[in-house]
C-alpha cells in the first residue's frame, strides 16, 4: 500500500475514531478527555518536510474542530506539535540511520524508550496547550493542570493499547536514499 | 531589503509556523454564538451528512428508550385534555375554550417543529447538539430548543441549509432566564462545567425559602421560551457566605445521555417587542 494511501485511511480512521467512539463514550470523570487522532501527525513519515507536515497538522486538527463546533481549539495544539516534531526525532533518535532506514517513527525504528519519550512530551505538550485554551476562556488553573495530567495518561494508555493491537509493520530498507 | 529576504528564507518554517498558529488562534477566539463565521455553514452541512449516518444505526439502540419517552409525553398530553376535569358544584364553571382556529398565525406565539438529533456530546467543557433541521426547514439562530417532554435543553446557534447545531445547557455561555415554581423568584440557569446533567441556579436571594426537590422552570421573560417549561429540581442550596445570592444545583429534567427527538419553538411574535426595546433605547440615546 502506498504512502499516501495509507495516511489518507489513517487520517479518517483517526477522526472518527476520535468522534465517535472517544467523544461518545460516557465520561470516566470530568477531569479525564481521551484523545488519540494526533498519532495521525505523530505517524508520519520521516521523510515529510516540515511545512507539510504542519500543514497536514492544520488539517487533520481543522477537520475534528468542525466536528466539535470548537473551530481551532484543538487546530493550535495539532500545528504545536507538528512544528515541535523534527527537533524531538532529531534529540531521540539514537540509532545511525534510522531516519533512512525507516519509514515511519515507531517502536522498532526508533526503540522503546526514546519512541516512547516522544510520544509522551508530544502528548503532553498537546493536552497542554488544549487545556490551557479552554482554560483561557473559561478559568479554573488548578482544574486545568490536574485535567492536563489525568488526561495525558488516559491517553497515553490508549495510545499504548494503540501500538500492541496495531502493530505497523516497518521494512528495513537496505539501500538508504 | 536583502537581509529580509535573507531572514524569512532562513526562519520560513517558524513564520509559517507563527502563520497556522495565528489563523487557528483567531477562529477560536472570533468563533462565538453570536458571529456566524463563513466556513461554519459549510462545514456544518457536510459533518452534519456524517452524523446522520452514524446516527441512523446509533439510533436503533435507542429505540426502546426513545419509544418509553415518547409514550410518556403522550400521556402528559392526554391529560390535558377537557374531558378528563369535570366539575361537581354549579358555582365553578368549566369556560369552553373561546380562541377560534387560527389559519392566518394571527394568535399563534410559539409554533413547535420537531427535529431529529445527530450528533450530541455531554462531555466537552462547551457541549453542542446537532440537528437535521436547517434554514430551509424553518429554524433561525436564537431559538430555543426542548426534548419531546418538553424539558429545555438549550439554544439555536449556528444554522446550515438543512442541519442547525444547538448550544446545550451543557455549555459555559449558556444563559437562560429561570425561575422558582414554588416562589416565583427569578434567576439565571448557567453551568460551571463540571458535571453534566447538574447546572446551576443564581442570582436567587437569600430571603427566599428554597428546598431540596423545588421545581426550576422558563421564566418566560425572554422571547426564547414560554413561561413554565421545567428546566430541572433543585438537588443541592449552596450558601456561600461573602455574596447575598444562593447558588443552587439543579438537575436538568432533560436527560441529555439519550435525546433522540428534539422540539425546536419559533416565537412568531418576537420582532415587535424586539424592535420596540429598539426604539425606547435608541430615544434614550
Amino acid at each position: 500500500m502506498s504512502s499516501l494511501l495509507k495516511n489518507i485511511i489513517r487520517f479518517s480512521f483517526f477522526i472518527l475514531v476520535q468522534v465517535y467512539v472517544l467523544n461518545q463514550v460516557p465520561p470516566l470523570h470530568h477531569l479525564v478527555t481521551p484523545y488519540v487522532y494526533f498519532l495521525f501527525i505523530l505517524w508520519l513519515p520521516f521523510k515529510i518536510g516540515r511545512r507539510a507536515l504542519m500543514l497536514l497538522a492544520f488539517a487533520i486538527g481543522f477537520c475534528l474542530d468542525c466536528f466539535m463546533k470548537t473551530y481551532g481549539l484543538h487546530t493550535a495544539p495539532c500545528v504545536l506539535i507538528a512544528y515541535l516534531r523534527p527537533f524531538l526525532i532529531n534529540l531521540l533518535i539514537s540509532q545511525e540511520g534510522a531516519e533512512s532506514n525507516y519509514n515511519e517513527p515507531s517502536i522498532k525504528s526508533m526503540g522503546f524508550t526514546p519512541y516512547f519519550t516522544y510520544v509522551a512530551i508530544l502528548t503532553l505538550l498537546h493536552h497542554f496547550l488544549l487545556f490551557f485554551l479552554q482554560a483561557l476562556q473559561m478559568g479554573g488553573y488548578f482544574y486545568f493542570i490536574l485535567k492536563t495530567l489525568l488526561s495525558s495518561a488516559i491517553s497515553l494508555l490508549l495510545i499504548l493499547l494503540t501500538e500492541l493491537l496495531f502493530v505497523r509493520k516497518q521494512r528495513f530498507r537496505t539501500n538508504t536514499v | 531589503m536583502r537581509n529580509i529576504f535573507l531572514f524569512i528564507r532562513i526562519y520560513f518554517n517558524f513564520l509559517f509556523f507563527l502563520f497556522l498558529m495565528g489563523i487557528s488562534l483567531f477562529m477560536l477566539f472570533n468563533y462565538n454564538r453570536y458571529q456566524h463565521t463563513v466556513y461554519s455553514a459549510t462545514a456544518g452541512e457536510i459533518t452534519g451528512r456524517i452524523s446522520k449516518q452514524y446516527n441512523d444505526v446509533e439510533y436503533y439502540f435507542q429505540l426502546k428508550k426513545t419509544n418509553d419517552s415518547l409514550v410518556k409525553a403522550n400521556a402528559v398530553l392526554y391529560n390535558k385534555l377537557k374531558q378528563d376535569y369535570e366539575m361537581p358544584d354549579t358555582v365553578s364553571k368549566l369556560a369552553v375554550d373561546t380562541i377560534q382556529i387560527d389559519t392566518i398565525l394571527h394568535q399563534r406565539k410559539y409554533l413547535y417543529l420537531p427535529a431529529k438529533v445527530v450528533g450530541n456530546s455531554v462531555s466537552q467543557p462547551n457541549n453542542y447538539l446537532q440537528i437535521h433541521r436547517g434554514s430551509l426547514q424553518g429554524v433561525s439562530a436564537d431559538l430555543g430548543v426542548t426534548d419531546i417532554n418538553n424539558y429545555v435543553v438549550g439554544t439555536v446557534v449556528d444554522v446550515s441549509k438543512n442541519y442547525s447545531v444547538v448550544m446545550s445547557l451543557l455549555h459555559r455561555q449558556s444563559n437562560i432566564s429561570a425561575k422558582l415554581k414554588k416562589t416565583g423568584e427569578t434567576g439565571s440557569v448557567i453551568w460551571d462545567g463540571v458535571k453534566p446533567n447538574v447546572v446551576i441556579l443564581k442570582d436567587i436571594s437569600k430571603e427566599v425559602k428554597v428546598a431540596k426537590g423545588d421545581s426550576v422552570i422558563t421564566s418566560g421573560f425572554s422571547d426564547k421560551f414560554p413561561l413554565g417549561l421545567l428546566i430541572g429540581t433543585v438537588t443541592e442550596i449552596v450558601n456561600d457566605k461573602t455574596s447575598s445570592t444562593y447558588t443552587i444545583k439543579v438537575k436538568t429534567a432533560a436527560n441529555f445521555y439519550n435525546l433522540q427527538y428534539v422540539n425546536i419553538i419559533n416565537n412568531l411574535q418576537k420582532d415587535e417587542p424586539k424592535q420596540l426595546l429598539k426604539s425606547v433605547k435608541k430615544i434614550n440615546e
